[in-house]
């Protein structure tokens, strides 16, 4: 995400989310015979022409490559099935549809390297859109509820790559929030004028970030309403 | 040798599948809790050790493939199996070091030193003893008398000011994977969160510290 001005704040590389995505198993139909593989994240096959099994997606990417192999897209992703997810989507503004967890890092790795396995993949990818924007925005609408009183937020049935987006900001805004909403003072150093200046300059990077998380020792709210205005634009800025 | 590694990872298979659970699940597992954690969690000195043997003995298995067969399909599917399973090796004990780095000096200073491999703990002494000849000889020896510790601002100071912490009360995502159900989040007993199984929820880190060490709740 460009502009995070603390990288350790988003957690997983969106390529580490996909490579978590990766192990998930799926459906193909090979057309050769092959041994089975005894790999230490599992045993697949033996495989046999025109006999489905299942693998994990990147086994059967690497088949799909050498053309050893056609992926059957996962029953989720029909057109059927997506157009009910996309229309209770929108007609439950509160609620985010049951999904696959990774139904993001899925799709997509399917229609690079499958695209001639999925029947309609236009109609696919454009529901597939719609649906990630839908449930984007009441991610946004959820986000402009948290106050002083938000100890917990709940996100049912929000997926990975959803969830490895909006992290920095919520916790930033979460941390803030608990920050100032706190009634009693947060045990720490005690702070006169003199040693302010000493941490200021101090050559550890753990007191710089923990300057920044504790701004109510510059001009508090004003720039804490000055860095939520900047977060909220640059995740509309990646959004789009 | 091909049956030898089908045998064993067969049996581990059976011994895992009572968990119904690889050592890749758990050592994915370890690696995501141990990402989102703001402070080190305890060494899986047992998962890394079998992690490191079925990688060596795959490895060896791979080397042999290429030299006696020519088989073009085979050899880079375990090949890409392997490169999966070291980078997920890695990355848990690169995310480690860069702990310890940070916090070393707390992590020496209480018992989580405890959650040290033994090559952990010899690391972060070099690290702090490095450090602080470099501290010394760059600044500190030439402050005034009273201030030359590493470790506190000024001989004045009751605690260690100077040794930064690791934010525990930072929020982190997290699911259950059972109900817990009505969970108090903080000592006042104002908040409650009722945790359901497989539901997402963003708390804070301190709350939930031991679940997450009972591995009742996984960090995502």
């Amino acid at each position: 995400m460009a502009g995070q001005s603390d990288p350790h704040l988003s957690i997983f590389t969106p390529a580490e989310v996909e490579f978590l995505a990766e192990d998930e198993l799926v459906e193909i139909v090979p057309n050769i015979r092959m041994d089975a593989l005894n790999m230490i994240c599992g045993d697949f096959g033996p495989f046999f022409p025109q006999i489905s099994t299942k693998v994990p997606i990147w086994l059967a990417v690497a088949l799909k490559k050498r053309g050893k192999c056609s992926i059957r897209p996962p029953e989720w992703m029909s057109v059927e099935r997506l157009t009910h997810v996309l229309e209770a989507e929108r007609e439950s503004p509160r609620e985010f549809q049951p999904l696959p967890f990774h139904y993001i890092e899925l799709s997509k790795l399917l229609f690079e390297k499958a695209h001639d396995d999925i029947p309609d993949i236009y109609m696919v990818r454009s529901l597939i859109e719609d649906i990630r924007d839908v449930r984007f925005h009441k991610v946004e609408m959820g986000l402009e509820k948290i106050s002083g009183r938000t100890h917990a937020v709940k996100l049912k049935n929000l997926s990975a790559m959803e969830v490895n987006i909006v992290r920095p900001f919520m916790v930033r805004a979460l941390q803030a929030f608990y920050k100032h909403g706190s009634p009693e003072m947060i045990p720490q150093p005690e702070l006169t004028v003199s040693r302010t200046q000493v941490l200021d300059r101090g050559p550890r990077v753990g007191f710089l970030t923990v300057a920044i998380l504790r701004p109510h020792r510059f001009s508090n709210i004003f720039l804490v309403e000055l860095l939520k205005i900047c977060y909220v634009i640059l995740v509309l800025i990646v959004i789009k | 040798m091909e049956s030898q590694l089908g045998g064993r990872s067969e049996e581990e298979e059976v011994a895992a599948a009572m968990e119904a659970q690889t050592d890749v699940d758990l050592l994915k597992k370890a690696w995501r809790n141990e990402k989102a954690a703001p402070e080190i969690l305890q060494f899986e000195a047992g998962l890394v050790q079998r992690a490191r043997e079925q990688i060596q003995l795959l490895e060896e298995t791979v080397e042999e493939f290429t030299e006696n067969r020519s088989d073009d399909l085979v050899v880079p599917l375990y090949q890409m199996d392997l490169d999966r399973a070291l980078f997920l090796l890695r990355s848990y004990l690169r995310i480690r070091l860069q702990k310890i780095e940070k916090y070393k000096v707390h992590i020496s200073k209480t018992n989580l030193w405890n959650r040290l491999s033994e090559q952990e703990q010899r690391f972060a002494k070099r690290c702090i003893d490095i450090m602080e000849k470099h501290l010394d000889q760059s600044v500190l020896s030439r402050l005034p008398y009273g201030y030359q510790s590493m470790l506190k601002q000024s001989i004045s100071s009751e605690e260690d000011d100077m040794v930064p912490e690791p934010q525990l009360n930072t929020y982190v995502f997290c699911k259950s994977k059972s109900d817990v159900g009505a969970f108090q989040l903080d000592d006042m007993g104002e908040e409650i969160v009722d945790l359901v199984a497989d539901d997402l929820y963003v708390l804070r880190y301190n709350s939930i510290k031991g679940l997450v060490d009972g591995g009742r709740i996984d960090l995502v």
